[in-house]
């Protein structure tokens, strides 16, 4: 077994609505090492969302703790969160979320204006994550001016191009259709395989899992294989 | 600045609804200019020195009268160089458009005190000496075509002649110029001798002195020994500066710079809520977006200063057009005016202040809507949808 990336222990996560509480996720410990391409399946309302955002940084557990790379996010503040996910990790959902005015090019650079690097360094970042996403032809283009599949692309040359080690994806495939699903699948694979990025996907996909290289099932907050 | 990228973006995502807020803001910011301008002659104080020209008045009106006698008591009072006078005559010139101020004035002192009038020593010559005497400026002149030797036609309205009839005739005997003001060459100056001699009611008075000082510091002194020589006689006076004089003539039609200033106040109300709630529906319909901004790393207070910085922008993009027209309008406005203000003009501190006003009206309207975004957790954002 190769190095710990993603280390979760006794990970509790509960909503208090009203006078109730409602337990999402309870004592879960979940280790994904290096390199690893791990597809969450579960029921809709398990909790897959709530945990990928606790690993991912966007939210904060009510008990346990959740190490990434040996740091501990719970213990991160709103600020340092932020700090932690422009660096360490991207986001592909399964609405792309692109900016509507902004060219494919402009949409990619975003998360390059956090950093110190120079115009035409960004501009080089923005080409090779197009590059890595086979849209180069497209980088001009508006997001209504791009296909559903072209517009995921774009949303991963995104998550892509501050090179985070771990890319976590929320139904990446859930808008698509089978074939424009399953180029996205083989891209993720290729990110996982060539380019040695971590991958966290929910997926309710048994067809989107099998390009994982292991899956996991999550229901009554338990993680079960 | 990279983040401009971001401010651009949010601005163009619905470029008509910009475009109008913009539109509200640049009229507001217009009306702020042009009001203001004019509104500060009537709000700045009037300092008593500092004006070597007096304006005697009747104390209780502005259309009561004063004794011609008493010009030769103000000249007595010592630092008092030239007195002349001046009455409001009304009339018409052919048509009631045509209208134009033409004041009877004795020649000679008028034109010593009044420097800025030039006219020739032949016209001046030929005012003082003709009896149905009258010159115009040559603004004037040139809009009716007038020359030296005309006979003018006035209909009178306030004053008729003795024998119950109200057309005066006057001779154009010279032009003047002002080129420092040339709003002031658009009247006429008629012998006040004849005037007096002619009319059928209020022999004997004038409508104001106007007093030429030797030295303008004299000023209060001078204005209170006057209105103290005339107190409790039958026509009390109140002495002022010209300027003030002005100020109070014009405020005779109400306190202006307060009806000014309860529109500027109503205008920025109705323009807060405008821009206040379009920048609270536009950020609104782009919660997911900001929650995208939160998502890739940008920390709350960024997200929150990229909200006031869109506001800021539209704000002063708004407050500089709007101030740009206003000074490009202006020299029309201050022509306009001029005759019975005086020049106006976009001073800086208007500026100043009207900046002022976009900076404060952005961060109001964008506190909700900045404040909203800073709190925005993307975990709610994205439950949404
Ligand atoms: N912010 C929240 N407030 C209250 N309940 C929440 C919140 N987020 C998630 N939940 C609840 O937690 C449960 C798990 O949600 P989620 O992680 O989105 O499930 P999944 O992604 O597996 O469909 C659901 O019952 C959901 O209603
Ligand atoms: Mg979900």
């Amino acid at each position: 077994m190769s190095e710990i990336l993603v280390d979760v222990k006794n990970l509790s996560k509960e909503y208090k609505r009203g006078g109730e509480t409602l337990v999402v996720l309870k004592d879960l410990n979940l280790e994904i090492p290096k390199e690893d391409f791990l597809a969450l399946m579960g029921p809709s309302g398990s909790g897959k969302s709530t945990l990928l955002n606790l690993i991912g940084g966007l939210d904060t557990p009510s008990s346990g703790s959740v190490s990434i790379n040996g740091e501990r996010i719970d213990q991160m503040n709103s600020k340092q969160l932020s700090n932690w996910r422009a660096s360490n990790v991207g986001f592909i959902f399964q609405f792309y979320n692109l900016l509507p005015v902004l060219t494919a090019q402009k949409n990619i650079e975003l998360p390059l204006l956090l950093t110190n690097l120079s115009s035409s360094q960004r501009k080089q970042h923005v080409e090779t994550a197009l590059n890595i996403v086979g849209l180069s032809d497209r980088s001009g283009h508006k997001p209504s001016e791009l296909s559903g599949g072209q517009q995921q692309r774009v949303a991963i040359a995104r998550a892509l191009v501050s090179d985070p080690d771990i890319l976590v994806c929320d139904e990446p495939t859930g808008d698509l259709d089978r074939d424009t699903a399953t180029e996205i699948l083989n891209l993720l694979k290729s990110l996982n395989q060539d380019h040695g990025k971590t991958i966290l996907m929910v997926t309710h996909d048994p067809a989107a899992a099998d390009s994982a290289k292991r899956s996991l099932h999550l229901d009554k907050g338990k993680l079960a294989s | 600045m990279k983040y401009w990228i971001i401010i651009v973006a949010a601005l163009n995502r619905k470029r008509w609804r910009t475009g109008l807020t913009i539109s509200s803001l640049v009229v507001a910011f217009l009306l702020f200019g042009l009001l203001r301008s004019v509104a500060v002659v009537f709000t700045e104080d009037i300092d008593l020195s500092g004006d070597d020209r007096l304006v005697v008045a009747s104390k209780y009106s502005i259309i009561d009268s004063m004794p011609i006698s008493y010009l030769q008591r103000i000249k007595g009072i010592e630092g008092v160089d030239i007195v002349a006078h001046q009455d409001w005559f009304g009339g018409t010139y052919i048509d009631r458009a045509n209208f134009f101020p033409k004041w009877p004035v004795p020649p000679k002192e008028f034109l010593d005190i009044y420097e800025e009038y030039k006219i020739s020593p032949q016209d001046e010559e030929a005012f003082i000496n003709t009896r149905n005497g009258m010159i115009a400026g040559k603004r004037l002149v040139e809009k009716f075509n007038w020359k030296v030797g005309d006979r003018i036609p006035i209909i009178g309205d306030i004053y008729f002649l003795k024998d119950g009839t109200n057309l005066w005739e006057f001779d154009l005997v010279g032009i003047f110029n002002d080129l420092e003001n040339p709003a002031n060459e658009e009247q006429v100056f008629l012998n006040y001798k004849y005037f007096d001699e002619a009319r059928d009611m209020a022999n004997g008075t004038v409508g104001n002195f106007i007093v030429k000082l030797d030295d303008k510091e004299e000023g209060p002194r001078i204005a209170q020994e006057i209105d103290t020589m005339f107190a409790n006689s039958m026509d009390e006076t109140k002495t002022y500066t010209e300027k003030a004089y002005a100020q109070m003539f014009a405020s005779q039609i109400g306190d202006i710079g307060l009806i000014m200033n309860s529109i500027l106040a109503a205008v920025f109300f109705t323009i807060l809520l405008v821009t206040g709630n379009t920048m609270s529906q536009s950020i609104r319909e782009r919660t997911s977006e900001l929650a995208v901004f939160k998502t890739i790393g940008f920390s709350d207070i960024t997200v929150m200063l990229l909200v006031f910085i869109e506001s800021l922008v539209i704000c002063l993009i708004g407050a500089f057009l709007g101030l740009g027209i206003t000074a490009i309008l202006m020299p029309g406005l201050s022509e306009m005016v001029s005759l019975s203000l005086g020049q106006v003009a976009l001073d800086s501190s208007i500026i100043i202040s009207g900046i002022g006003i976009a900076v404060i009206t952005a961060f109001i309207s964008g506190f909700p809507p900045a404040l909203g975004a800073m709190r925005l957790k993307v975990v709610d954002a994205f439950r949404k949808n």
